[in-house]
């Protein structure tokens, strides 16, 4: 093993993360994010499904034949996807009705799908399940620091307990109502984006052109 | 000493290997802004020309003269009128009780004087912090601050509601700056208007004081609707009954951010930017025409529902922001279609949107503003097609 366990899981959260450096999960990241329990519940929910999927993915890897093996794939995530979605009816029906559709997409999560065919494939499972749960606290890190953002100065709270009293309530804090649509979501990930490849500038991507010097004759 | 040779002295400092060479950018900007740069082309091909870029923006800041005059003037009336059934309070109230200027809506110089108290503080505002950032862009990034912040925080101030709290000013025209315009490279790269986005941030982000329903005179206790809901709810032909004549809104004696309501001064504005040039007049053409047409088309459909349906095109220019636009944002000369072509199919784009949005959205009495960043967007590929067609027809000649 090149990597430790160690890595493996770290990794995602900011040097390999899915959100800012490979920019998938971009869709959710977007609807799920005006407030922080509901971002919290989808990054546990995408955490699991990541994590299992690529172990069970990874256990039967050697028998899945190559021409079909988007369609096992997908069996295997969607059916974990629906014990998510069941247990959430079951247990938290009020966030179940916030998210709606979107645990549902899990399915078509790039991350999932990612991880299933760039790691789970070629990997012993335990190594794919630590792989897979990285990679989901890495989304999660990101819909985490996004909904922190958004309900904190959207709607003057964080999980629910104000914060910033807000003006309706006869506090001083005048709510940003752009935070609360979704297309804010793009501005604080792109903001995000932007720090992070600060902090860490081997994540710039090469520029793919050169912009030429004028020639003096 | 003279003024040239203060700078030729510290000159040296700031230059590369000076001691405060990191400032460099900040003594740019003054000395730019004072003299003629220095800077020549030194690569062919030579072409002579008297308007650079601190020429264009300056003529730009000149055509917004009569708006801000009569912004002011306007800013003053309304609140003056405002007074009169309501009474005065706050510091503005007490300076004017102080001068003994008075509360006379009769009154121009009076009424300016109120208006410049409301139209100062915010303009102040926008340069400090909309300055801020350029200044601290350009030191970190080693480029120039020019005097296109000079058109932007102009513009700005101009298309903002009196009423606006200091704070919304500053927060808007920050992001307008750094989202608008520095992440994607400084002035002649962005390709939104800064001062468009930096108020569709504020329009997004506080609707409640923004979006154009109700009237923005800063009197507290008064409201009332703006002549575009009016529109929207009840028709044009309501408009009289609530004191507003086509003259009135031709003139500009009506409620509305500062610097937009008269389509006469904007005019003005506009005949000074075609004569010198700086604004192309094909785009101008291209958006009278999209807005003429659409507006027509849908007078000729008619709704029995939607009354806004009925408003003639002459009451498109002349109420809320369109005429401010047209003249000073879609002839913006880097976010709009460079090609000539392009330029008609551009404002066109945006004529027709201004109605589309004003009549069949209910959703935003205003249009004008969403129209010309969705104009914005679209520039650059609407130049690619005109380039691929010219493209194409010269390989099908020459074949």
């Amino acid at each position: 093993m090149a990597q430790t366990y160690r890595n493996m899981l770290v990794d995602p959260m900011v040097d390999n993360n899915p959100i800012t450096l490979q920019v998938l999960g971009i869709c959710s990241a977007l609807a799920v994010t005006s407030s922080l329990q509901v971002a919290f519940v989808m990054a546990i929910a995408v955490t699991l499904v990541t994590g299992f999927s690529s172990m069970f993915i990874s256990v039967i890897r050697s028998q899945i034949p190559g021409s079909i093996r988007i369609i096992v794939q997908m069996i295997i995530i969607a059916s974990l996807v629906i014990v998510v979605d069941q247990v959430l009816k079951a247990y938290a029906y009020e966030i179940s009705k916030t998210l709606s559709v979107f645990v549902g997409l899990i399915i078509t999560n790039c991350i999932v799908m990612g991880r299933a065919e760039a790691f789970a494939m070629k990997n012993p499972p335990f190594e794919s399940f630590i792989d897979g749960v990285g990679n989901g606290l890495g989304y999660g890190l990101i819909l985490m620091l996004v909904g922190f953002i958004r309900e904190l100065f959207g709607s003057g709270s964080l999980f629910g307990f104000t914060i910033l009293e807000t003006v309706n309530n006869g506090g001083w804090y005048v709510p940003n109502g752009l935070l609360l649509l979704p297309p804010s979501a793009f501005f604080v990930i792109g903001l995000l984006i932007w720090a992070f490849r600060t902090w860490k500038p081997g994540q710039v991507e090469a520029r793919e052109y050169r912009i030429r010097a004028v020639e003096a004759h | 000493m003279g003024l040239r040779s203060f700078f030729d002295r510290i000159e040296p400092d700031f230059v590369k290997g000076g001691k405060y060479e990191r400032f460099f950018p900040i003594y740019e900007m003054v000395e730019s802004f004072l003299f003629t740069p220095k800077t020549v082309t030194t690569a062919a091909p030579h072409a002579r020309s008297y308007v650079d870029m601190k020429r264009i923006m300056t003529y730009v800041v000149i055509a917004t003269v009569p708006c801000i005059l009569f912004g002011l003037y306007n800013t003053g009336l309304q609140t003056n009128m405002a007074i009169q059934q309501h009474g005065a309070e706050g510091w503005r109230a007490a300076i004017v009780e102080f001068l003994g200027v008075g509360f006379n809506p009769d009154n121009p110089l009076a009424n300016m004087f109120h208006g410049l108290l409301y139209f100062l503080p915010i303009y102040l505002v926008t340069l400090a912090a909309g300055g801020a950032w350029e200044v601290l862009f350009a030191t970190v990034r080693r480029h120039e601050v020019n005097e296109g912040f000079l058109v932007t925080s102009m513009l700005y101030t101009l298309i903002l509601p009196a009423s606006t709290p200091l704070w919304q000013v500053a927060l808007g025209i920050s992001f307008g700056v750094v989202i608008g315009k520095e992440v994607f490279g400084g002035t002649g790269k962005n390709f939104l208007n800064p001062a468009l986005v930096g108020r569709a941030f504020l329009y997004f982000a506080y609707p409640a004081q923004m979006s154009g329903d109700t009237i923005w005179t800063p009197v507290d206790g008064f409201s009332g609707a703006t002549a575009l809901s009016v529109t929207a709810s009840e028709g044009v032909a309501a408009l009289p009954s609530y004191g507003i004549t086509w003259w009135d809104a031709f003139i500009g004696t009506i409620q509305g951010s500062m610097g937009e309501t008269s389509t006469v001064a904007c005019l003005i504005g506009l005949a000074f930017l075609l004569t010198t040039r700086i604004a192309n007049y094909r785009m101008v053409v291209g958006c009278l025409a999209g807005m003429i047409g659409f507006s027509w088309l849908l007078n000729m459909i008619g709704s029995d529902t939607n009354p806004a349906f009925a408003t003639p095109w002459y009451w498109h220019l002349v109420i809320g922001g369109y005429a401010f636009g047209l003249v000073f944002m879609v002839t913006e000369p880097v976010s709009g279609s460079h090609t000539n072509l392009g330029r008609y199919i551009y404002g066109a784009l945006i004529g027709f949107m201004v109605v589309m949005i004003r009549v069949l959205n209910p959703a935003f009495p205003e249009g004008m503003m969403l129209a010309i960043l969705f104009g914005n967007v679209f520039a650059p590929l609407i130049d690619y097609f005109v380039v691929q067609a010219n493209i194409r027809r010269r390989a099908r000649r020459n074949a």
